[in-house]
């Protein structure tokens, strides 16, 4: 009922910004009822989770008159419906400030509710029908918000690239749930749970599952659509599409692999896992060398569902082979890996708005110095750059120790591959986990520390209260998601149990705080005892250097930083500090390379500092393959020129052709 | 009278509606294909009558009284007229060399026969080899619409193709006259059609050649 009313209540808020037209207070009241709306679909999802096997199913008669829409929520859709509707809320939340700020927002409020209703929809939806409108719904809502502001060449172009790979995801889904549903055509995911795919069915599927859904998600090499995409749409936007969004393409790739597929080999998990790994590291080392911080954040989101998609290959892996209690575990260090990026990447993208409204730049070399002018969206900034690099006690640290943990297990299973497989995989996870710290020290160090690098960064002004607000709850989510990761997991394992067939127990060895996946004598954590002890060790070092230490007061020289000019210049810029990065990895990879541009001798021009870059997964896929589908569509254009007598003659060959080829195979 | 005997004129009467096809493919002056046709739709409306009375089909004589009145008579008749009273051009235009039209004619008959024979070998022997005979007729009508420049051959060779389809149409048993009387009615229609275009290139371009329509395509750059 509650869920009901949300969603229903959300067309009625997009209509509702359509007639408020350009007035603010239009526009806040559409996003206050989002956030209503949010809030209601979060308490609701709460309400199902740890409910039975047999959730309660929903048809309804819309859609296509011999196909009825099939809705059902169990514990999967539920615990998705969780993550994105906090960010969500919290997205809305931060919106109703932040909307002020922007200029195009009459073309972005209308499409915001529906954006959500289609994603709510997508975890409803029990039947491949409803799930694909749903889901092409939530691409062309999320589209419409791209290329919002699409008087900037670079938005269109993201656009353009958008709807092609939304199209290509679509295009893959399609053939994979129409294999599932067979040629009686039974839609429902009820008859495609029961139903045998065969060997060939049972690879297409997999194959175009992981295909589609992971285009969605910014796999590599489908993610190059993503870092374009998110930065173009508006910051609460990105946070929804970056945050949330991808966590509903992992959910249709969970819900067809794990759920509706049934029997898939231990060969899909391993290779998923080295994809997901490749994905983490090529993410991240995109992410470090870019300049405009959301672009940074974008390319950061490709990192992280790389890390949950290493979880959700060995859970494949370990299902596929038997190993239940493997495989939940490595599937709960997913879904919490997921859960956790849906907070902090919400947090970064809104902290990265707050910075957008308030010095209008994103770029990092015109930012600087906005902790001391900004200090709330500066601090929970910080928390949310914490968690993302894997710094205990928060969240992320959990869930990658998680994701470790499981991968320190892969070696049990029979198959030399991942025998030797796994490793590779954990050491790509832990570079790209070091990485990520680099990376985000970097986008901290230089949008907040130091100081400005431009008038406007240096008045900038901190954000207003709804916004900090916003930005104040997910950073404590960031903490109490970390802190307590025992309940999380145990809410977790209710999602998991119908997908591996194992309840997940971890902390039957140890008691409540400690988290021992492995066994009780290694491998064990608590970030509940971790931040007790780290709080007291606190209190013991405050209270002994204030009454041990010496009171004396001494007077002396502030400590210059290293740059004892007082210019901007002097500091580290974004390039700089992303240089030995650029060095190590991007000579190779990127085939970065540097050249010095020296005046002429009597010139008194600057010499200038050259860094040439080039995208090996564009220009080595997506140009090529533009070109020559350009190619065959320039050659393909002469059959509209045919005359009168060429049509006929197309269609008498092809008559003849069809009969030969049946003439050839009756003599076979 | 036995039925090997009424096989066999069957299968004369088909032949010779097929042969009339190869000679409309041969004709070099538009007269001559015009004569053609006359004498293919008129074999075809023997075809039609001998099976209404083998199979006992008093409707079959309909449509050989449709054949004979309306294909073998009427429209020769009105192309006949047409082409004398546009004074159009009276050799055939070809677009391939007759002698290479006849071979491929040759082979699609072939193919006709390879593939419809062994589809059809749980029907009785009639319908077997007259659904070949009529499909290679309509073969030859869409040959003959390729190969030809000329409108009035380009028609000539739309209704040859009717003439196979109701070849085929009075050789299965059983098929309602609903069918025939649709198709003579769609002839009709094309032939309607065909006579307004033919006035509307007449006027316009001075001639019937269809390479004349093209550079009035608007999409052309």
């Amino acid at each position: 009922m509650l869920i009901a009313g949300a969603l229903l209540s959300l067309p009625l808020l997009a209509l509702f910004a359509v007639l408020a037209g350009g007035r603010h207070s239009g526009h806040s009241i559409t996003y206050a009822g989002c956030f209503v709306a949010a809030i209601a679909l979060l308490a609701g999802g709460l309400t199902y989770l740890g409910g039975h096997d047999a959730s309660p199913r929903l048809v309804l008669p819309l859609g296509l008159p011999w196909l009825k829409a099939h809705f059902r929520i169990d514990n999967l859709s539920a615990l998705f419906m969780l993550m994105i509707n906090l960010g969500a809320a919290a997205a809305s939340a931060f919106a109703v400030g932040y909307s002020r700020h922007l200029p195009q927002r009459r073309r972005v409020t209308p499409f915001y509710p529906l954006f959500l209703l289609a994603m709510n929809l997508v975890l409803m939806a029990d039947d491949a029908f409803t799930f694909l409108v749903s889901w092409e719904f939530m691409s062309l809502a999320s589209w419409l918000m791209v290329v919002s502001d699409h008087t900037e060449e670079e938005n269109r172009r993201a656009g353009n690239v958008y709807l092609i790979m939304a199209a290509f995801g679509t295009f893959c889904l399609l053939p994979a749930f129409g294999l599932m549903a067979g040629p009686g055509g039974d839609f429902t995911f009820d008859a495609m749970r029961i139903k045998d795919l065969g060997l060939m069915g049972g690879f297409l599927v997999a194959l175009l599952a992981i295909l589609g859904a992971g285009s969605k998600a910014g796999l590599v090499p489908l993610h190059a659509w993503l870092p374009l995409a998110h930065p173009a749409a508006p910051s609460h936007v990105s946070a929804l599409m970056s945050g949330v969004m991808t966590k509903v393409a992992l959910y249709g790739m969970i819900r067809i692999l794990l759920d509706l597929h049934g029997t898939l080999s231990w060969h899909w998990g391993a290779g998923l896992m080295l994809v997901g790994g490749i994905t983490a590291v090529m993410g991240v080392l995109y992410a470090v060398l870019q300049d405009d911080l959301k672009t940074l954040l974008a390319y950061s989101t490709v990192e992280n569902i790389g890390v949950a998609v290493i979880g959700l290959g060995l859970a494949i892996a370990f299902k596929g082979d038997g190993q239940t209690e493997l495989a939940a575990l490595a599937l709960v260090a997913s879904l919490y890996h997921m859960a956790n990026h849906s907070v902090f990447k919400t947090l970064l993208f809104l902290g990265a708005g707050a910075v957008i409204s308030a010095t209008g730049h994103r770029s990092l070399t015109v930012l600087g110095g906005l902790l001391k002018r900004m200090p709330w969206t500066g601090t929970t900034f910080l928390v949310g750059a914490a968690a993302i690099s894997a710094l205990p006690p928060l969240n992320g640290f959990v869930s990658e120790w998680l994701i470790l943990q499981s991968l320190f297990k892969g070696p049990a299973m029979p198959h030399w591959a991942m025998k030797f497989g796994v490793p590779v995989v954990a050491a790509f996870l832990a570079l790209a986990a070091a990485l990520a710290a680099t990376c985000f020290v970097r986008a901290y160090g230089i949008a907040f520390l130091g100081r400005p690098r431009s008038t406007d960064a240096a008045q900038a002004t901190e954000v207003s209260f709804g916004m900090r607000l916003s930005m104040v709850v997910l950073a404590v989510l960031c903490v109490v998601l970390g802190v307590i990761p025992v309940t999380v997991t145990d809410a977790l394992s209710h999602a998991v149990q119908p997908l591996t067939g194992t309840q997940f127990a971890v902390s039957a060895d140890l008691g409540w705080p400690w988290l021992s996946p492995v066994s009780a004598t290694r491998g064990a954590y608590s970030g509940t005892i971790l931040v007790m002890f780290g709080l007291a060790l606190f209190a013991i070092t405050i209270f002994a250097v204030h009454r041990l230490g010496t009171q004396a007061i001494r007077r002396a020289d502030p400590w210059d930083c290293g740059h004892p000019e007082d210019i901007p210049q002097t500091q580290y810029t974004s390039q700089s500090f992303a240089q030995p990065l650029r060095r190590a990895f991007g000579h190779t990879i990127f085939k970065a390379r540097e050249t010095v541009v020296m005046p002429e001798p009597g010139d008194d021009a600057p010499a200038t500092h050259k860094v040439t870059m080039f995208d090996p997964i564009w220009s080595g896929l997506y140009a090529p393959l533009g070109r020559v589908i350009g190619w065959i569509a320039d050659h393909v254009n002469r059959l509209q020129y045919l005359t009168v007598r060429g049509y006929l003659l197309m269609m008498f060959l092809t008559l003849v052709f069809m009969l030969l080829v049946v003439a050839v195979r009756q003599q076979l | 009278m036995n039925q090997q005997f009424s096989y066999d004129i069957a299968h004369l009467i088909g032949a010779t509606v097929l042969m009339a096809g190869f000679s409309l493919l041969y004709q070099r002056r538009l007269f001559a294909v015009l004569n053609s046709f006359a004498f293919q739709a008129l074999a075809l409306a023997a075809a039609a009558a001998w099976q209404a009375h083998v199979q006992d089909a008093p409707h079959l004589y309909f449509t050989a009284a449709i054949a004979l009145l309306f294909k073998a008579i009427a429209v020769p008749f009105a192309l006949h007229w047409l082409v004398e009273r546009l004074g159009i051009h009276r050799a055939v235009e070809t677009a391939l060399s007759i002698g290479w039209t006849m071979i491929v004619g040759v082979a699609l008959v072939a193919l006709s026969i390879m593939l419809v024979l062994p589809v059809t070998a749980a029907a009785a022997a009639l319908t077997r080899e007259s659904l070949a005979l009529a499909m290679s007729v309509v073969l030859l009508g869409m040959l003959m619409m390729i190969t030809r420049r000329n409108a009035v051959t380009q028609v000539v060779g739309f209704m040859a193709l009717e003439n196979g389809l109701i070849l085929a149409a009075v050789s299965a048993k059983g098929m309602p006259l609903v069918v025939e009387i649709s198709i003579a009615f769609s002839v009709l229609v094309a032939m309607t059609l065909f006579g307004i275009f033919f006035f509307r290139i007449r006027e316009r371009f001075d001639s019937l050649d269809v390479a004349y329509l093209e550079s009035y395509r608007g999409d052309r750059s």
